[in-house]
């Protein structure tokens, strides 16, 4: 009796400097199984599909279940999370590659440090530590609590700059997320006390002009973040700045 | 970090496309247009533009440095992208990949156009009238060259007022955006149209 498997072509990498290969596999089915479940299944037994033992294929995970980003991968040419993706739903052998733009650590696994260094970089956060209580901040009104929202879903899985274009070796674009980042903290009305730094911050080097609207974002981003309005509204914002900071201001 | 050249630049790169080579273009198929009319009119209409007062300085600032620095920036943009249509066939990700094309084909057919006819105008090879345009067009292959040119240009700068458009912010919401994708492929036909029926005003 012929039992039904599924086929992997896996992209894989021993260490940051080593060169990448790809290594086939073939393994039982079950039902309702994600890559993430296959992939612990190629670990159960690291075996190649020419019968050959290696290496158990290393990735990265935490929530299973779509809010963390860690688990982002390029899965079949498309960037997104490997927990939510379900192996009833994708054509074999399934692709998995590491998503390049970052440095690979190994395997499956990315360095997505310079996420992090970009929302540092944009201010992405609201000071409100002083020498005496601030106090509670304004009440935001409904409808821009509601986008504001959305936009706060960004989990820095780093889909988007994968994703985009005018994010690689190439070019210092430091993408999407932070940006938005910037909208969702001017939104804040305590948040919008340092708007002018948020601005100026992203009228730097590799910042919002390296855009060039692509607009891969935005249909790649799992949270469903209206990145490409963001971007568009701090567009405006900084065309504003500019001539503020050009001309004097005491805004 | 305030206000840098980056931003300067993509911004300047940005707004020189529309404002003034963008309107450039739009007189240029316009004056052109009058081929439609016959030789008469065309030439009345190229010798108005050619009898302006301060001609070579109106040419230097309104055309030649503006799409200069248009161009030499557009052309590192198109080397900073990595495109990924192949993996990511989106709508707008397509219009992205075509804008570098179309400005990259338009770079090629302008330094060909501007040789053939103002350079060489300006050292007595030719005149500046229906009959030059007549002769260039008498070969065929120059027909298609020059369909191909005009089709692309005039696709980049209609394509290129919708990323305007965003890069200003003028349209943010995805329903404004939407709309200005059509307005801006009406912009593209209307002028797909005008410059066809002048190529073939001159054959
Ligand atoms: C008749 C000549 C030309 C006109 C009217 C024109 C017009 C425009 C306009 C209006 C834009 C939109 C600007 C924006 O996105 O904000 C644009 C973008 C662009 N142009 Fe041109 N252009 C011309 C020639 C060229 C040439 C020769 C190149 C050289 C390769 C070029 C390369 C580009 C590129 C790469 C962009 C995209 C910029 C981005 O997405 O950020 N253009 N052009
Ligand atoms: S904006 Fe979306 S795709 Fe980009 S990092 Fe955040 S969650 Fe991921
Ligand atoms: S493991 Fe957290 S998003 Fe997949």
């Amino acid at each position: 009796m012929s039992q039904k498997t599924v086929k992997f072509i896996i992209t894989r990498q021993n260490s940051p400097e080593t060169a990448p290969y790809q290594e086939e596999f073939e393994i039982p089915y079950r039902p309702n199984m994600n890559v993430i479940s296959a992939l612990m299944e190629i670990r159960r037994n690291p075996v190649n599909s020419k019968g050959e033992a290696t290496t158990p294929v290393y990735w990265e995970m935490n929530c299973l279940e779509e809010v963390c980003g860690a688990c982002s991968m390029v899965i079949n040419g498309k960037p997104r999370q490997s927990c939510t993706a379900l192996i009833d739903n994708l054509e074999q052998p399934i692709r998995l590659e590491p998503m390049k733009t970052f440095p690979v650590v190994r395997d499956l696994a990315i360095d997505r440090s310079r996420m992090f260094d970009a929302l540092k970089r944009v201010k992405a956060w609201i000071p409100i530590d002083g020498t005496y209580d601030l106090g509670e901040g304004p009440r935001m009104p409904e409808p821009k609590r509601q986008w504001a929202y959305e936009l706060s879903k960004c989990m820095t899985c780093g889909v988007c700059l994968e994703a985009c274009p005018n994010v690689n070796s190439k070019s210092d674009f430091i993408g999407p997320a932070p940006l938005s980042q910037v909208r969702l903290f001017n939104a804040h009305p305590t948040g919008a006390m340092n708007k002018a730094e948020r601005l100026n911050a992203i009228m730097g080097e590799g910042g919002l002009a390296s855009c060039g609207n692509s607009q891969n974002c935005v249909q790649s981003c799992p949270k469903g973040i209206p990145l490409t309005t963001s971007i568009a509204s701090l567009n405006r914002e900084t065309t504003i700045q500019s001539f503020r900071n050009f001309f004097g201001s005491d805004k | 970090m305030a206000g840098s050249r980056d931003f300067f630049n993509r911004r300047l790169h940005s707004l020189l496309g529309v404002i003034p080579v963008g309107l450039f273009l739009l007189v240029h198929l316009t004056v052109n247009h009058f081929a439609t009319r016959g030789a008469g009119s065309f030439n009345k209409a190229v010798n108005f533009m050619e009898n302006l007062p301060f001609l070579i300085v109106l040419e230097f600032l309104l055309i030649y440095l503006p799409l200069l620095f248009h161009a030499i920036y557009g052309l590192y943009i198109v080397f900073t992208a990595k495109n990924n249509v192949g993996r990511l066939s989106y709508f707008r990700n397509w219009m992205f990949l075509l804008q570098r094309v179309t400005g990259v084909i338009t770079l090629i057919f302008l330094a060909w156009h501007v040789w053939e006819t103002r350079i060489r105008y300006a050292l007595g090879q030719t005149e500046l009238n229906y009959d030059m345009m007549h002769d260039i067009l008498s070969s065929p292959v120059m027909v298609v060259i020059y369909l191909i040119g005009v089709l692309s240009t005039v696709f980049h700068f209609a394509n290129g007022l919708w990323s305007f458009m965003v890069s200003w912010g003028l349209t943010v919401s995805p329903r404004s955006q939407r709309v200005s994708t059509y307005f801006t492929m009406i912009v593209f036909l209307a002028l797909a149209i005008i410059s066809v029926r002048t190529i073939f005003a001159f054959i």
